[in-house]
């Protein structure tokens, strides 16, 4: 899923600057899974927000309202009927939610809550860990399904470095060394052989590197 | 027992701490309260397993919440007692009830001196 | 394709290899580095030039070696993948090459958190075995990485780095059949003081036949001190220093510790002249490049070779 951290609320009452009414919208996705954006955190931030504006004796407008996602226009169109009434639609989405819920209400401002950082699974309830880059181009079976370009800080097709120690990262002791993931699988694969191959240089053409990108599918188009 | 605690304290029931929620106690403070604590039984004594364990965790997020939005982390607190314990009930509301005391009235309250300026919330 | 490199003619010739190492001054003052220089003339056969180490920005080791070369000594350029991408470090190569530089490294580079400049992005377009294939590829077939032809090959002796102390211990020596297979004519190893994790290393190096191909070059840090000693073995990734080390340091009064420490280093050299396999020593003196004549001078390593 795409996971994200709620931003400071610093932060968002800095964005918010004088804007009393807002549209706080969650989304039933990813951010819900991962604990950033849905229901409750939308309930959580109103209660803080409410809470502030209390403190300051402020006349304010806090709405709650989660979307089963904010990356279909189908579902941003349920508030058409009353996004008019607030000045800032605050939406806890990941970024593309957020720019899509821009996209459909021009003349609204909308912000958002959430930085959104990675593509990522749950290791357990509480934690969640960077998978995927998008690269566009995947190898996983070559690599015992561990991904060299997300899970090695240097994106390495030939690693590891000289700085994996005990399996774990140069940059983070915390973070597991990539490579060292890649051969432990190919050992239980019994591909360890792999191992010799020399891995061409990547062609970053299919990431983001060429552009901003698209899929189409022309048969599902209506 | 008999034993007098504080008349400021008000109690809610719960079956467990475990059924706290932080929206429940950030709800709280909206309204206006002044500190919220939760009492609940000895770790590794919880009837419901890890209900108190659940609820510790909670509270130390709804700390860092209120951290946030500038009411103090020490409003709210996990305590922990069995259900034998009149006195160290009775302590831990004085104790509670002292600690806010001392951080004054909430600032939420302060911002509702005027009825007329009541705010229109959910 | 043979290449006016020193090195090459030393490893040619059945020759023991002798380099050291230069770090650039973080400043513009080209001084500084023809200071460093003097220290390794004639007391090693080449000496490398590090690319903004440890991710801390420093003068341009091209540069350099470019000042380096015009003193009469020999640079070896390295190079790291973190901060260029293919296209510049292709066209630093041919630049390279065209000032003369004969020896280059080719590195992953450390990432750039551990430097000046956390916040910045890296590159890692390609890494230190697509690169030596590209160094190699651009010498050899006169192609660029994309597959246009080159107009004037860069003639360059290749080099990487392996480090036996790193994990995981079982790949190594597969890693360096890896870069060699790639390309690679020569490596400068991590210091070594764990002689018999290193020794294990070059057996299982010598049993793939990699020392007959590649000119392996066994790194030697000497210590100034036990605090030195310490925050290498605690804080550089990588570096395998046994606690013998420490209490060898330890137990040396602090005045002597540094004398003590090149004891060490020149030991360590002495013991290394003997594995099978090793064809030469890379002194890393980190800022304390004039020790290095008497440490070359101690283990026996003098006169080196005119060329």
């Amino acid at each position: 899923m795409i996971v994200g951290n709620r931003k400071e609320f610093k932060e968002i009452v800095g964005m918010l600057g004088s804007n009393r009414r807002v549209l706080l919208l969650g989304c039933n996705e990813c951010v819900t899974v991962c604990g950033v954006g849905g229901e409750k955190e939308v309930g959580v931030l109103a209660s803080e927000l409410r809470i502030h504006w209390k403190t300051a004796g402020e006349t304010f407008e806090v709405r709650e309202h989660t979307l089963e996602r904010q990356c279909d226009y189908e579902y941003i169109d349920q508030v058409r009927s009353f996004v008019g009434d607030y000045d800032v639609v605050l939406s806890m989405a990941c970024g593309a939610g957020v720019q899509y819920v821009a996209e459909a209400y021009k003349t609204k401002l909308v912000m958002p809550a959430v930085n959104t950082t990675f593509l990522g699974v749950t290791l357990e309830q509480g934690v969640w860990s960077e998978r995927c880059q998008g690269c566009g181009a995947c190898i996983l079976d070559m690599t015992g399904g561990v991904c060299p370009i997300a899970r090695c800080a240097k994106s390495l097709m030939n690693g590891p470095c000289g700085g994996s120690s005990a399996g774990k990262c140069e940059v983070d002791r915390e973070v597991d060394c990539g490579w060292q993931l890649i051969i432990d699988r190919l050992t239980e694969l019994g591909q360890l052989d792999r191992y010799e191959d020399i891995l061409p240089v990547k062609d970053w053409r299919s990431s983001r590197e060429a552009g901003p990108r698209k899929r189409i599918r022309e048969d599902l188009r209506l | 027992m008999r034993l007098s605690y504080p008349s400021n304290v008000k109690i809610v029931k719960v079956p467990c701490t475990g059924r706290v929620d932080i929206l429940l106690i950030l709800h709280a403070f909206e309204k206006g309260v002044d500190g919220v604590y939760l009492a609940g039984c000895m770790e590794g004594e919880c009837h419901f397993l890890r209900g108190n364990l659940r609820a510790k965790q909670r509270v130390q997020y709804v700390k860092g919440l209120l951290e946030e939005v500038g009411l103090g982390g020490d409003r709210v607190e996990m305590f922990n007692m069995s259900a034998s314990q009149g006195q160290r009930f009775a302590q831990v509301a004085q104790e509670m009830t002292e600690r806010v005391r001392l951080l004054g009235p909430s600032p939420v309250r302060g911002g509702l001196k005027d009825d007329s300026r009541q705010s229109q919330g959910i | 394709m043979k290449t006016n490199s020193k090195i090459e003619k030393i490893w040619d010739s059945g020759g023991f290899i002798v380099t050291s190492e230069c770090g650039p001054p973080r400043g513009a003052d080209s001084d500084i580095v023809r200071k460093k220089g003097e220290f390794l003339r004639g007391v090693v056969d080449g000496v490398n030039v590090t690319d903004n180490q440890t991710s801390v920005v420093r003068m341009s080791s091209l540069a350099a070696c470019v000042i380096l070369k015009d003193m009469g000594l020999e640079p070896i350029l390295q190079m790291v993948c973190r901060d260029r991408n293919r296209i510049a470090l292709q066209s630093d190569i041919l630049g390279a090459a065209a000032l003369g530089i004969n020896n280059m490294l080719c590195l992953s580079g450390d990432h750039q958190k551990f430097g000046d400049h956390p916040q910045g992005k890296n590159v890692y377009d390609i890494d230190s075995m697509q690169l030596i294939q590209t160094v190699c590829r651009m010498r050899e077939e006169g192609k660029f990485l994309g597959g246009d032809e080159i107009k004037g090959k860069p003639v360059i002796f290749i080099g990487a780095a392996e480090n036996p102390f790193a994990d995981p211990f079982e790949i190594r020596a597969a890693r360096l059949g890896k870069k060699v297979k790639a390309g690679c004519q020569f490596i400068q190893t991590q210091c070594i003081y764990n002689m018999e994790k290193f020794s294990r290393w070059m057996q299982m190096v010598c049993d793939r036949g990699l020392h007959e191909k590649c000119a392996i070059l066994a790194g030697v840090t000497p210590m100034k001190s036990v605090g030195m000693a310490r925050y290498m073995k605690n804080n550089v990734p990588g570096m395998d220093v046994p606690d013998e080390m420490i209490e060898r340091m330890k137990g040396t009064p602090k005045e002597k510790q540094a004398e003590e420490g090149i004891k060490i280093c020149v030991e360590t050299i002495e013991k290394l002249k003997e594995i099978p396999g090793v064809r030469g020593i890379h002194i890393m003196a980190i800022e304390w490049e004039e020790k290095v004549a008497e440490i070359v001078k101690a283990a026996g390593l003098l006169p080196r070779p005119e060329l």
